[in-house]
């Protein structure tokens, strides 16, 4: 175990450090998480709808998010604005901002989608049937469009979370940079400790993302 | 003062030119490596192999639920320490591969899977013996099916490439950083870099669309 590194992980409090540095990521990805999805709503609809002016400004943004790496993005925000604005910025609000503005774009493109797959046949049939316009909403169309939608917004969340690793890189304090500090701090007494510490990175990473993706497949196959 | 510097653009092009050809090197030589990849295990996962089923089921469910930095520092940064070293361009490359291969075989197998047995079962009945319903049949309408989705894959990996820097790889973000770092010239870097993917990956997302509104699954019954 000494050669593999991994008794560096049960040394004083290294484990619950990890677990604090995971729980950075998570929170990061939690609140980025809370944001876009009221905003993607909010923007989803207003794209579903037939405004061409507000088409054509939601698709340039889309497709900004769509061709930028996050961590362009996270450059821009951290480095560039706070050169431009003279303002200072704490590097997890940064990396907030940042998600957020992609978690936004990928929820409202969710949104647009399962608005628009709803086939126009289930208006009419709702209409011929003698529901108002509000009944049609309430019971037909946001029931069906929330059950497309939910599986594929719980799928976002795991991908926020992978995605807040790359907070690391503006010097945010999260698990992957815990792990390195760790990694440096025992250098010296357990020289393999980068195995160790790097496959429990993995590992955790691991078990903060598949018990959700597994829930977003289950709801998936049972509402499909 | 100007907003930007036009001379220091200008002098720092050769450096993101070098940069932008090692991140497009890397990220087909991976994508290319993951769709390889990816078909075998779709395959595998679509016949159901025994045994290696499993394995390659276990291999995407890892791979796909951890982050590629992660990965990378695994394979970078761990693995030395059991005596496997690998330079850091082929571990860039094997990083994105496995990354991409897990996504892709989803990608694959799900195309695959799309195609009702009523395809295979009319097109027999037409007449055509098996290898020309899968060639006629049943690969046309996995492929247009899979396309979107095989796109938004690549995008997705072309974008992964600009964590390499974190295994001290010389692409993009890390030539954005070092400039950053030495000059300050904060905002010339920044929109260079910004430029530079967007040469990189406009053409991907526009051959993209294209293709997807050229390969448009007809539906049936809708």
């Amino acid at each position: 175990m000494q050669a593999l590194g991994i008794d560096v992980l049960f040394k004083g409090i290294n484990m619950q450090r990890l677990l604090g540095g995971l729980w950075i990521s998570l929170r990061i990805s939690l609140i980025a998480v809370a944001f876009s999805i009221v905003l993607g709503l909010i923007v989803g609809v207003l794209m579903a709808g037939d405004n061409p002016v507000i088409k054509a400004v939601t698709r340039v943004y889309l497709e900004i998010v769509r061709v930028m790496p996050q961590m362009v993005l996270l450059f821009i925000v951290f480095f560039g604005t706070t050169r431009v604005f003279g303002w200072n910025i704490e590097a997890e609000i940064a990396s907030i901002i940042v998600f957020t503005f992609w978690g936004t774009a990928e929820m409202a493109d969710l949104v647009r989608g399962a608005l628009i797959s709803i086939p126009k046949h289930q208006y009419e049939s709702a209409a011929a049937l003698g529901m108002e316009e509000g009944q049609i909403y309430r019971h037909i169309i946001i029931p069906q469009t929330l059950r497309r939608l939910i599986p594929l917004s719980i799928n976002l969340v795991t991908r926020m979370i992978k995605t807040t690793s790359l907070a690391m890189m503006i010097g945010v304090v999260e698990v992957l940079k815990v792990g390195q500090q760790i990694i440096e701090a025992n250098r010296k007494s357990s020289p393999n400790a980068a195995f160790g510490v790097y496959a429990c990175v993995f590992v955790l990473y691991f078990a903060a993302c598949w018990p959700i993706s597994m829930f977003s497949k289950y709801l998936e196959r049972k509402w499909s | 003062m100007e907003l930007l510097r036009w001379d220091v653009i200008v002098s720092y092009l050769p450096l993101y030119r070098d940069a932008m050809f090692l991140t497009l090197r890397i990220g087909w030589a991976g994508i290319f490596a993951a769709v390889g990849l990816g078909f075998v295990c779709a395959l595998v996962r679509h016949f159901r192999v025994p045994i290696l089923q499993n394995i390659v089921g276990i291999y995407i469910e890892l791979f796909r639920n951890t982050p590629l930095l992660v990965q990378l520092f695994f394979l970078y940064f761990g693995l030395p320490k059991i005596g496997l070293e690998i330079p850091a361009e082929p571990c860039g490359v094997l990083g994105l591969a496995l990354l991409g291969g897990a996504y892709m075989a989803e990608t694959f197998r799900s195309g695959l899977e799309a195609i009702e047995p009523i395809q295979m079962e009319s097109a027999l009945s037409l007449g055509m013996t098996r290898q020309q319903a899968v060639l006629h049949v049943i690969l046309p309408q996995a492929v247009s099916i899979s396309v979107p989705a095989f796109v938004a894959n690549v995008i997705f990996l072309l974008k992964e490439t600009s964590v390499f820097s974190a295994i001290s790889l010389m692409d993009l973000m890390f030539t954005a950083k070092d400039l950053i770092g030495l000059y300050y010239k904060t905002l010339e870097c920044l929109t260079l870099l910004v430029v530079f993917y967007l040469i990189i990956l406009l053409p991907v997302s526009a051959l993209g669309s294209f293709l997807e509104r050229r390969l448009r699954y007809a539906g049936f019954g809708d």
